[in-house]
């Protein structure tokens, strides 16, 4: 392998190099592999991020799931696909603009090619583009032929991958179909040598994966071994990159998902405060996972419940905080949208319990396998009655692990049912978590009284403390018997009451004790100067993106903070005072605008919206486009 | 369950909240709260181990007149607030509380799967064959024609049979009584209280102000024996004010009635409640009068697992087994480590 190394150039394809074989340095790399959903593309994308992991790359990783099962092999709506970023620096988002796309047949190249970067590298399975797949993916005559000149832009690697990988197994008494499966394994190779990447880890893994199968393992790695070689040697590929290790802090990583990590902070949670932990919940994507995970950590004192819908998984959920279990639901839109009345009853009769909502694209079943952010109004507002919760936010997939444990703080704190919002971005996308000491985290007590409040007069379920929380009696207490239930409680007694005064009295009460928590939640952080020409205010999965766009508006000298909201409701304290601290506010939101309509109606801020909704992250040049904008305007 | 000497004696009284109950009087509700309250007593369970969870209408206010603990909670969801309440807390005795509107119609679908997962729940359904919190429209089981506020020409949908949906859903515990007839309906909620498993109950219940008499056939004194089969294990059917009359199977396996000067009593339909097949139970309960004489009492009695009981069985294994390490969890799937530079 060559040790030349050429200077580094950020966050781009270097220029070109006339020499052969040339390595250069880079700071950060997009890949993208996408392909049909039987084609490997996870797959590939996985280990090509463990790799970059365990190499000591900072990564970050995006998929892209078809809403189809298993459609039909080449069509448009049957692409899947995997982005990852890896980086010698930090690294905040998967990604924008893809550095390198890796399309294994004419449909992935159709559906992905306005994501790859001008100058970027393309590399695709020549033998995929046939008469039938260039008609499945609506091609009227082969792309690769680029009579329009639409690939000019690009360096394009026109790779026979098929036929080399079928060579590659040959001899191994492999069917060709077999034979086949194996080319995501070619075109994992390729990237491997395109970016000085050491296989080893993969190899591990493909020997221990299909330890009971030699002949898959041996063809595997000879289809690996095969694209690797077919990089070095080819006069095709004339440069290769390499990506220095990232300086990361100290200690034992491991990938982490964000639906992983709410399952793992809210079992570290309920194991810490020694409590059982019950989830009710029924399958919806992108949130299922979370109930697989808890399924599989009944040793951890949860029970996991797969209810018959959406309104069973929440009421099963009050029933059991009812009998003094930490519980738990998740779902995305459309789920939280049938839960909302049993939510109501959490609220009304006050029982702790977590609701974490995977937000996906809407309204009604909308893009079911794609981002947005668009279920904030369904979670501040979305109830009958005056019906506040608090609403607290993830920003990344490890940052879920520790919202996890804050909205069951929340929860028991507060006697309150808590949202804690994620999106199919973080809950499906992944990063390198920091394993935590077990001795750093925060145990959340929970404890259950055991001698009636009434003074002789009976056990009053709704008589409060300072933060105008009850006390969480539980069945099987001898003395503390008591009903709860949706009709309004009389301020004390909780017995039902029709007593206006009372309703207008507990409707005050249940929303200041929501407004107490901005007690308990830290002040509102800012990042870059702390008055100027432009805050941005971002909440939830584009963390990422936002944070970069600024960092790289600062870098340009402009004044531009960015504010990134973790507690959406109540929301700091301070919140008000950073909002008025700058000219402009810039409010960038995978929806139609919703928490630019909360802050200017909170804080009557004019600020200005910056909504996008296309089931797809921000990209950061978008977002340092409109923060342009928003400057000269 | 035998009483525990080392509990004290409950009565009657020791059940009865402090709240003011508010049905209509002469409602049907009164007379199976009374019957509860003298149930619980004899069952020797604490009363801070009873759970009453309803959901809404008339019937779904029991609880406050119940001084054990409880919730009054949403339509139809009572069912599913009680599987995850008992999910969570195995060791209480959970009943619901419910209606013909509550439990058939916005809450079939809990009420189905309470059932075929064999929760541990007694299910006490009051059928007063009527919407009455809301003042009066047809409910699920409203017969054909029903003219109600909702029907003005006469209901045109088909009404549900209970016990059929309920053996359908493989209830393991089936029974029906009538508010007034109590003696009848303290046995029927007895057994119900007793059995493990989900325990489903149909109790014809008046409702005095928007569908009175609706079961004068089977309350009123000179009328239910003749109208009425009171099932008893192991024993022929035989009914009647002289008990004169039976029940035989044809040829075709269908009920007949038949006069017992004419047939021996060997020859009758003999009731088995324990039968692992449900179809002698679906039979009984597709008995309804006016077209033959309907069957009181219990269905159906058989013995499962319970839901709860499996996942607790799994839950403590796994907890035995298992051991709960954090760092271990933390530490699974592929880690790395970086090294100080």
């Amino acid at each position: 392998m060559s040790s030349e190394s050429s200077a580094s150039k950020s966050n781009g394809q270097p220029a070109g190099s006339a020499d052969a074989k040339a390595l250069q340095t880079m700071e950060s790399v997009v890949i993208r592999f996408c392909g049909d959903s039987g084609d490997g593309m996870q797959l590939a994308g996985t280990q090509f991020t463990n790799v970059s992991a365990v190499f000591g790359n900072d990564v970050s990783t995006l998929p892209d799931f078809p809403a189809e099962i298993r459609a039909p092999a080449g069509s448009l709506f049957g692409v899947s696909g995997f982005q990852v970023c890896f980086s010698s620096g930090e690294v905040f988002t998967p990604g924008d603009e893809v550095n390198t796309l890796v399309a294994m047949n004419p449909a992935a190249l159709k559906t992905n090619l306005e994501d790859l970067q001008r100058g970027g590298t393309l590399i695709v399975n020549e033998d995929a583009f046939d008469k039938g797949n260039l008609q499945k993916a609506h091609y009227d005559s082969n792309p690769l032929d680029d009579v329009d000149g639409n690939l000019a832009a690009f360096r394009v690697h026109k790779v026979p991958m098929t036929r080399l990988t079928r060579d590659s197994v040959e001899g191994l008494g492999l069917t060709v179909r077999e034979a086949d499966r194996c080319k995501n394994f070619f075109a994992l190779g390729l990237v491997f040598w395109l970016y000085d990447r050491d296989s080893t880890p993969t190899e591990d893994w493909v020997k221990e994966k299909f330890a009971k199968h030699p002949s898959i393992v041996e063809a595997n790695l000879r289809a690996l071994k095969a694209g690797y070689n077919y990089g070095f040697s080819t006069e095709q590929f004339t440069v290769h990159y390499e990506v220095p290790s990232a300086e990361l802090e100290p200690g034992r990583y491991r990938k982490i998902t964000g639906n992983e990590a709410v399952a793992m902070g809210l079992a570290a949670a309920a194991k810490l405060a020694e409590v059982e932990l019950f989830y009710g919940g029924y399958p919806i994507t992108p949130a299922s996972d979370i109930l697989h995970e808890l399924s599989k950590l009944k040793r951890f004192g949860i029970k996991t419940f797969q209810a018959e819908d959406e309104i069973a998984a929440i009421t099963s959920v009050v029933g059991a905080a009812f009998g003094g279990a930490l519980a738990v639901t998740a779902s995305s839109g459309p789920g939280i949208a049938l839960k909302g009345e049993g939510i109501g009853l959490g609220v009304i009769t006050e029982l702790p319990m977590i609701i974490v909502n995977v937000q996906r694209g809407g309204p009604s079943t909308g893009l079911p396998t794609k981002t947005e952010q668009s279920d904030l109004f369904l979670s501040y507002f979305g109830r009958n009655g005056d019906c506040p919760m608090p609403v607290i936010a993830a920003r990344s997939p490890a940052d879920c692990f520790q919202m996890a444990q804050e909205a069951v703080r929340i929860a028991v704190e507060f006697m309150t049912p808590v949202f804690l919002m994620t999106d199919g971005y973080i809950a499906n996308g992944a990063e390198p978590w920091k394993i935590p000491a077990i001795s750093d985290l925060k145990k959340v007590s929970i404890s259950h009284p055991q001698e009636s409040n009434g003074n002789g007069d009976g056990f009053l379920p709704y008589l409060r403390d300072e933060n105008l929380v009850r006390p969480w009696a539980v069945p099987g207490t001898p003395g503390l018997e008591h009903r709860l239930g949706g009709l309004e409680k009389a301020d004390g007694s909780g017995n039902v009451s029709y007593d206006p005064d009372n309703h207008d009295n507990m409707t005050r009460i249940r929303a200041q004790k929501i407004m107490n928590i901005a007690e308990s939640i830290p002040e509102q952080e800012v990042e870059g100067p702390e008055s100027g020409d432009l805050l941005v205010v971002s909440w939830g999965g584009t963390y990422g993106a936002v944070k970069s766009a600024c960092m790289e508006s600062r870098r340009q000298g402009k004044s531009v903070a960015h504010c990134h909201l973790q507690y959406i409701h109540p929301f700091p304290k301070n919140l008000g005072t950073i909002l008025k601290n700058y000219k402009k506010v810039l409010i960038p939101e995978l929806n139609g605008g919703q928490m630019w309509m909360i802050l200017r109606g909170l804080y009557l801020v004019d600020a200005v919206s910056f909504s996008k909704v296309k089931g797809k992250p921000f990209l950061i040049g978008e977002l340092c486009a409109k923060i342009d904008e928003v400057l000269e305007s | 369950m035998s009483a525990d000497t080392s509990l004290p004696v409950l009565t009657q009284k020791d059940f009865a909240s402090d709240q003011e109950i508010r049905w209509c009087p002469r409602c049907g509700d009164y007379s199976i709260l009374a019957q509860m309250k003298k149930v619980l007593p004899t069952l020797g369970i604490p009363k801070e181990d009873i759970v009453f969870v309803s959901g809404i209408g008339c019937s779904s206010r029991f609880p406050y007149y119940m001084s054990t603990y409880g919730m009054h909670s949403i339509h139809g969801r009572a069912p599913a607030i009680a599987t995850g309440l008992k999910v969570a807390r195995p060791e209480l005795t959970v009943f619901v509380i419910t209606g013909d509107g509550d439990a058939l119609s916005i809450g079939g679908n809990h009420l189905l799967h309470a059932l075929r997962r064999n929760v541990d729940l007694k299910i006490i359904m009051f059928n007063n064959q009527i919407y009455g919190l809301t003042k009066g429209q047809y409910s699920p089981t409203s017969p054909l024609g029903k003219k109600t506020k909702s029907t003005p020409f006469g209901s045109v949908d088909r009404p549900l049979n209970p016990l059929s949906v309920a053996i359908g859903a493989g209830a393991t515990f089936v029974a029906r009584s009538a508010d007034v007839d109590i003696k009848h309906l303290t046995m029927v909620l007895e057994r119900a209280a007793r059995h493990k498993g989900s325990a489903f109950v149909e109790v014809y219940q008046d409702c005095n102000v928007f569908n009175s008499g609706a079961f004068e056939f089977a309350t009123k004194k000179d009328q239910k024996q003749e109208n009425c089969i009171y099932l008893e294990n192991g024993k022929p059917l035989i009914y009647g004010n002289d008990r004169d009359k039976g029940i035989r199977l044809t040829g075709a396996g269908n009920p007949e009635v038949v006069n017992l000067s004419d047939v021996k009593e060997d020859d009758l339909l003999f009731h088995d409640e324990s039968s692992d097949d449900p179809t002698p139970a679906f039979r009984l309960a597709q008995m309804r009068w006016p077209n033959s004489p309907e069957p009181m009492g219990i269905f159906r009695s058989i013995d499962r697992p319970t839901y709860d009981g499996e996942v607790d069985r799994q839950f403590k294994q796994c907890m035995e087994q298992g051991t709960a390490d954090l760092e271990a969890l933390f530490n699974s799937g592929d880690t790395w480590d970086v090294k100080p530079k």
